[in-house]
């Protein structure tokens, strides 16, 4: 079984029986789909909420929510997964500093999570769990086996939704 | 491509250049740090870093280390993040250099001792690069996390991450001279300029790139 690993603003899709991570998720959220008939796994790391953000005209789709979740959703779809069939959990959107002045880039990581719910809701794909907000980074795991998604944090249980 | 005009913009001479005024703020740095530990306190390297954020992870000690930093955010002329981050190893020299007791992982006593010690190394850093440049930088108040580097290195990317994949990062090592060999340990401040701000520190500078391209 091999362990895909996606960095910072990226994303990948496996197949039975391998699985998808991304490591040290902070006010980032890892949105991972799911195919349970064709046991198809995909994860993208999402940096920021929306590509309306991008300054700039070129930039990595795979970085803002409402571009990275429908890339991630073709990938799926071109590896062979089902529209109808596709479910999502999602992990991450951490507040990791806390600052006198709430300032949107402080509050970034619950805005990640509600672009992530959102785009989800446009694409008709069922957000079955979350675990998101606190104040603390996520390394996260979806296992195409099972569609389990494993989140491991600083400190805390393993924890698996 | 965003990416590869910054990388491009960074040539030799203006790598010197980020170097040599880094190196003032960091030096200052080093100064406060000297007289908090009422020993001597050097910049020792210096590193001007353009690098995808995946590569800055793994420069920080991968994904999952666990650091303790503290993060302040600069507005003004120049904006941009700054980050003095600490491993266990490091925190736990840093803290018996300073209070003389030995502390095991990330204590109360020990995140407040590191608290104390960012506050002083970003205050001097940005005070030192404010006063050289003649530029104004307002600096939130710098808060504390215990956690994975990841989580803490890709919150601090992230206005860098609405132009671009890459960031130049300016690590600064601070060491102490009387560690016994083979213990000598660092203390590390990670400087995360804007994009934008690059341009504003070069023309400052006269080194500015109008008519260039």
């Amino acid at each position: 079984m091999a362990k895909i690993k996606v960095g910072i603003a990226e994303l990948a899709v496996a197949r039975f029986p391998d699985s998808v991570t991304t490591l040290g998720l902070g006010s980032c959220v890892g949105v991972a789909i799911y195919d349970e008939t064709k046991r198809i796994a995909g994860l993208v790391h999402i940096m920021l909420p929306a590509m309306d953000l991008a300054k700039g005209t070129e930039f990595n789709r795979a970085k803002f929510a409402d571009s990275g979740i429908p890339q991630l959703l073709e990938m799926m779809l071109r590896a062979g997964a089902l529209g109808r069939r596709l479910t999502a959990k999602i992990a991450g959107g951490a507040q990791m500093f806390t600052f006198s002045d709430k300032t949107d880039s402080v509050r970034i990581g619950s805005r990640n999570v509600e672009a992530c719910r959102r785009t989800l809701q446009n694409l008709r794909i069922p957000l079955l769990a979350e675990d998101t907000g606190g104040s603390f980074g996520r390394t996260v795991e979806i296992f195409s086996e099972t569609g389990l998604y494993e989140i491991r944090a600083v400190g805390k249980d393993r924890k698996i939704i | 491509m965003n990416d590869k005009t910054d990388a491009a913009r960074l040539d030799a001479f203006r790598t010197d250049v980020l170097r040599e005024i880094c190196n003032i703020g960091a030096g200052n740095a080093a100064t406060a740090l000297s007289k908090l530990m009422n020993r001597r306190v050097d910049m020792r390297i210096l590193r001007v870093l353009p690098l995808p954020f995946n590569d800055i992870v793994e420069y920080a000690g991968g994904a999952e280390n666990i650091v303790a930093a503290v993060f302040a955010r600069f507005e003004g002329s120049l904006s941009g993040n700054v980050l003095f981050a600490a491993d266990e190893q490091e925190a736990r020299h840093l803290i018996l250099a300073l209070t003389g007791t030995e502390q095991e992982g990330f204590s109360p006593l020990a995140c407040s001792v590191i608290q104390e010690i960012g506050n002083i190394l970003i205050g001097s850093y940005l005070t030192a690069l404010s006063d050289f440049l003649g530029m104004e930088l307002r600096p939130t108040v710098p808060s504390l996390a215990v956690d994975m580097a990841g989580a803490i290195l890709s919150f601090s990317l992230m206005e860098i991450g609405r132009t671009s994949d890459t960031a130049i990062m300016i690590d600064a090592c601070l060491g102490t001279e009387d560690a016994p060999p083979g213990e000598e340990r660092t203390s590390r401040i990670f400087l995360l300029p804007d994009p934008e701000s690059f341009e504003t520190i070069f023309i400052a500078l006269g080194v500015g790139d109008h008519g260039k391209d």
